[in-house]
């Protein structure tokens, strides 16, 4: 089981070919109170790049990339209710959804956790 | 005999009690009264109105009589009276005080027009009645209309549009319809970051994509970034002039020549028309369409958030696609043509019906009040009093960029820099002073922009007043007295609301509370 | 100049602050060729008095509705407005206030809205309503738009009983997006021919209720039919009254109905502004268009009220937002929700009830005339009369005898000759028997010229 992450402060852990996706603790905090998160739906498949979902604070609205490309497999309903799981546990039980990941090899685009964590100080 | 009598009169301070510790049975204070819904005042019985008594008869409803209680609340006619006064007493309003909003034009509503637009023959008319029996009716929308032209030095209007987002479509559907009869399929059109969410959200109903053009460090489109954007792609170029930085767009006329050299519209948004009526036509600086909203520049009263309405100006290029219905002047003096005829190249249709009649009256009537010299001074008037807020304030607060501004000056939070002060903040301060905050947060060209426009209604006095509070303010701010703002409004009916809350779980009704009495 | 206060002195003074000598150098950026050196060619300004002159010369040209007995409906109707409604809208602190963006201070504003969104709610039968849209056709361009959103799918088909005007606005809201709007002829309207038409691209079908002719139909099996194929109903009542008197859209499966609420609270003003109802489902709620207030606390815990969901609005969301609406009917939703709680539930279907016994009266009436036909099996307050004669010149006939009476067909469908002798006649409660007589009487005679 591998996390990876993203220069758009989203991450992924992998399992076998199923890859659960959320945004970072970073992202939450910069983004403030969230209000609600449209999920994408199960079933459906999207390339690397494509937007997925997105995510929504009072005052603002943005869209998550799909940081790979494969069908969506489950979708956090929780968060339907429960917004502010993003806010108190992004990176557990605030995730967005699971994929089948179609292509791993793209996820050696991205970044381990030290080389997010040194992507983030380097943004304050 | 001394008569002992009557009231005291002399004023004595009978307790240490302050207005903000005072705790009230009722909850109210004073003349500050509570109100709850209807829904917890009325209750399905009660009526507010007589009606004369329906006899016996036999229904051709095909069946489909409405069974259940619909649950609405009535109320009795000194009931709702009350209800609705209790409420409008809890809002802020032109007719109170200074209304700084920029981009929003709240000046001041004259009453004449609210009278003449309630005279039978212009608000009781159908829209649908015999053209023989609506000749006045058409009379108003060919006299604004000319006098919209004239002031615009455009030759042609499209009247139907609802509001300002309406004629934007307006006259991107004409710019679309004009590039699909020259075969042309172009996709792109651009507009400066500072536009108004209204232009991208509109080009995108045209299908187009729109490319943001960035601002120069003075406040101006960037006019080398513009050029370069340009190509056989691009439809349109959207800018409002005077722009949302209250600034004019002092290379207007080599834009609309180099949009129109690669065979693009030049579309302008009209928001800020205040700033040059009668002094500026937009048909002399190359405009393609603009929307004028009656409901800024020409006083019709904002409501609330509605109605307005925003008719549209057009070229001689754009001129044969605008939308029906139109005014024509006919053998049997006007009529109106509401049909696409054969061979038009007419868009088509905006809405049911003429437009915003209720709304041109009103319009018609504050333009003949100012007549073409008095609205030259409406210009004259706003600009001056935005440029004299400008110089009264630059010395404490931070002007984005540098005068002489347009109708609307706009500062950001530098001033406030290291107080732990928000341009939030301040702006909830005002209400305690009695005036409603200026525009936050936009355009987003600076950082926590606050734009303030007085418009022509305001005295010097009322400026100066107005000046001084804002000062009062900012001396607060510096002086660390963060309490004043954080906590702010103090003294409004509601402190800060929960807006995390309402969109986090939406509560937009009124929900009967032992469950849903759900309609049938 | 009655409107502006500075003197001249202010402005000399004013002018000396900032540091300049004329006004025109505030307008410095503007290019010289283009500052005007003098007035432009219009009319000097003029007296309140003056004003006043003009626009009632312009006013006693026309005819007012109320004025004569009145028939006409096809979208609006002449209803009686009490006089709170008019005197409360006209009240400075809802008249003048902005839209209210800054909560502390607009509660009055957004309360009304509050209540406005639940009465559309209950009375429409759905669960939720916006704040309002400009009118009824342009909320019908829209409810198509979101369709598209909430489905994802591009065809919607519109009967062809609808509102003419309102097919042509929808036509015009998806003329530039990749949508298609399939019309159908006037004769394709029924629910069974609807059905069939519904195929896994369709969005949604628009159907008017009553129709656009005064009939009345049950819905509910053209929504199973929607809903099998995850497509949508949506719902236009152009009378709002009605639905008073017959079941809600909602209860039928609507999952969008949109309509004009000019009939309570708002006058005829020859054809605006008026107030477009918008009412959809919870679940479609972000879908949805236009502004929208919400309940919430404020820092002291006490209930109050806000804009909320705005991440669907131009203002934030540019592009990608569910429309480019900013500016709604607000004043004419006041007028609406104070009428509205003037009738009450008991006020509202009596004047549904009254509405429609008038027009089942003056049915009666007209059939009784030779060659006269009302063409309805059903109806509301409106339906529609074929006569033995050409509709438009019959009701400019009568427009010289002081009667409006009626909308002929050949206004709205130019091109279909035959509906030359067919007319709506719609009746209110402001509609006496005498009226009526006037008006039976009236054809009588030029049926038998």
């Amino acid at each position: 089981m591998t996390t990876y992450y993203s220069e758009e402060h989203e991450w992924i852990t992998v399992e076998g070919d199923t890859g659960t996706v959320g945004i970072t603790d970073y992202a939450q905090n910069a983004l403030g109170d969230i209000v609600f998160v449209e999920v994408p739906e199960v079933g459906s498949n999207y390339d690397k790049g494509d937007e997925i979902a997105v995510v929504e604070s009072v005052k603002a609205a943005s869209e998550i990339y799909a940081l790979v490309g494969g069908e969506v497999s489950a979708v956090n309903n929780a968060l339907e209710d429960e917004p502010a799981l993003v806010n108190a546990q992004a990176e557990t039980d605030g995730w967005f959804y699971k994929v089948t990941l179609s292509d791993a090899s793209e996820l050696e685009e991205l970044m381990d956790a030290d080389g997010y964590k040194a992507f983030t100080a380097g943004l304050e | 005999m001394l008569n002992k009598q009557g009231r005291q009169t002399d004023i004595v301070n009978l307790t240490e009690l302050s207005q903000d510790s005072f705790t009230t049975h009722s909850g109210n204070k004073g003349l500050e009264q509570g109100e709850l819904l209807i829904y917890e005042i009325g209750d399905t019985e009660r009526t507010g109105v007589d009606l004369e008594e329906v006899g016996e008869f036999k229904d051709r409803l095909g069946g489909l009589t409405r069974g259940h209680e619909i649950g609405l609340a009535g109320l009795s006619e000194p009931e709702a009276m009350r209800h609705y006064t209790r409420l409008s007493r809890m809002n802020y309003a032109i007719d109170m005080g200074l209304y700084p909003l920029g981009s929003c034009t709240m000046k001041h509503n004259p009453r004449v027009n609210e009278k003449v637009a309630r005279l039978p023959g212009l608000g009781d008319i159908h829209p649908l009645q015999p053209l023989s029996t609506v000749q006045g009716a058409l009379e108003v929308m060919d006299r604004l209309a000319h006098w919209l032209k004239t002031l615009t030095g455009m030759p042609a209007i499209a009247m139907s549009p609802k509001a300002g987002a309406h004629g934007e479509l307006c006259g991107l559907m004409a710019i679309r319809a004009a590039l699909d009869k020259r075969g042309e399929n172009r996709s792109i059109v651009l507009a400066p970051e500072s536009a108004h969410g209204t232009n991208p959200a509109t080009a995108s109903l045209c299908g187009y994509k729109v490319k943001s053009i960035p601002a120069t460090e003075d406040g101006h489109v960037d006019l080398a970034a513009l050029k370069d954007a340009l190509g056989p792609d691009v439809a349109a170029i959207m800018l409002t002039n005077p722009n949302t930085c209250g600034l004019f767009e002092r290379d207007v006329i080599e834009i609309a020549e180099a949009i129109h050299d690669i065979g693009g519209y030049f579309y302008c948004d009209g928001a800020n028309f205040n700033a040059i009526v009668g002094k500026v036509r937009p048909g002399d600086l190359g405009v393609d369409a603009m929307h004028i909203n009656l409901h800024k520049t020409f006083s019709t009263p904002h409501g609330g958030g509605g109605p307005g309405a925003g008719p549209v100006v057009l070229s001689e290029a754009l001129a044969p696609f605008a939308p029906v219905p139109y005014v024509v002047h006919g053998k049997d003096g006007f009529s109106l043509v509401e049909h696409l005829e054969e061979g038009s190249d007419s868009f088509g249709r905006m809405t049911a019906f003429h437009g915003q009649m209720g709304m041109n009256i009103r319009a018609l009537a504050f333009m003949m009040s100012h007549g073409s010299d008095g609205l030259a001074r409406v210009a004259e008037d706003s600009v001056l009093n935005a440029n004299y807020v400008m110089a009264s304030l630059s010395d404490v607060m931070t002007a984005s960029f540098d005068g002489p501004c347009m109708h609307e000056c706009l500062f950001d939070d530098r001033f406030l820099n290291g107080s732990g002060i928000a341009t939030l903040d301040f702006a909830k301060a005002m209400i305690d002073e009695g005036y409603h905050p200026m525009t936050m947060y936009f355009p987003l060209v600076v950082h926590g922009a606050m734009l303030i426009e007085p418009t022509e209604s305001e005295s010097k006095q009322s400026l100066d007043q107005f000046i001084g509070s804002l000062r009062h303010l900012v001396a607060e701010a510096k002086a660390g007295n963060k309490e004043l703002f954080s906590g702010a409004p103090y003294l409004a009916p509601l402190r800060r609301l929960d807006e995390t809350l309402a969109a986090r779980k939406p509560v937009l009704r009124w929900i009967k509370p032992e469950g849903n009495g759900e309609n049938e | 100049m009655r409107y502006l206060p500075l003197s001249h002195d202010d402005r000399s003074q004013m002018l000396d602050k900032i540091g300049v000598s004329h006004i025109d150098d505030l307008f410095r950026d503007v290019p010289k060729s283009a500052l005007l050196k003098k007035p432009v060619d219009l009319p000097s300004h003029m007296s309140e008095m003056q004003v006043d002159r003009n626009f009632r010369h312009m006013a006693e040209k026309n005819i007012p509705a109320g004025s004569h007995p009145f028939f006409c409906g096809a979208g609006a109707y002449r209803h009686y407005v009490p006089s709170t409604v008019d005197y409360m809208i006209q009240r400075g602190e809802f008249l003048t206030a902005y839209t209210p963006y800054q909560p502390e201070i607009s509660q009055g504003t957004l309360q009304a809205l509050f209540e406005f969104q639940t009465q559309v709610a209950q009375i429409t039968g759905m669960e939720v309503a916006n704040a309002s849209m400009y009118d009824g056709s342009t909320a019908c361009g829209e409810a198509v738009l979101m369709a598209r959103r909430a489905t994802r799918k591009k065809k919607s088909i519109l009967s062809g009983t609808l509102h003419p005007q309102y097919i042509e606005v929808v036509k015009t809201a998806t003329k530039y997006t990749d949508d298609i709007a399939v019309v159908n002829a006037i004769d394709t309207y029924s629910v069974d021919t609807l059905i069939d038409q519904i195929d896994d691209d369709t969005n949604c079908v628009v159907v008017q209720y009553p129709d656009f002719f005064g009939n009345l139909q049950d819905y509910s099996k053209l929504a199973d039919a929607l809903h099998a194929k995850k497509a949508l109903l949506v719902v236009v009542v152009t009378e709002i009254v009605s639905l008073g008197a017959v079941r809600s859209p909602g209860s039928m499966g609507a999952d969008i109905v949109v309509g004009e609420g000019q009939s309570i609270g708002n006058g005829l003003s020859f054809g605006g502004p008026y107030v477009g109802l918008f009412a959809t489902r919870q679940k479609l709620v972000r879908t949805m268009p236009g502004r929208v207030c919400g309940e919430t606390v404020d820092g002291d815990g006490k209930r109050g009220y806000v804009l909320t969901l705005s991440t669907r609005e131009q203002h934030i969301r540019r592009e990608k937002a569910t429309s480019n609406i900013c500016t709604n009917a607000g004043l004419c939703t006041l007028a609406f929700t104070i009428h509205m709680t003037l009738l009450g539930e008991k006020g509202f279907r009596h004047l549904a009830r009254l509405n429609h016994s008038k027009a089942v009266k003056l049915a009666d009436k007209l059939s009784t005339l030779d060659g006269v036909e009302v063409l309805n099996d059903s109806f509301f307050n409106e339906f529609t009369v074929s006569l033995p004669i050409d509709a438009t010149e019959a009701i400019e006939n009568m427009t010289a005898k002081q009667i409006l009476g009626g909308v002929p067909l050949s206004r709205l469908y130019p091109n279909d000759a035959s509906l030359k002798n067919q007319m709506l006649v719609a009746v209110t409660e402001t509609v006496t028997e005498e009226d009526m007589d006037r008006l039976v009487s009236e054809l009588k005679e030029l049926i038998n010229a």
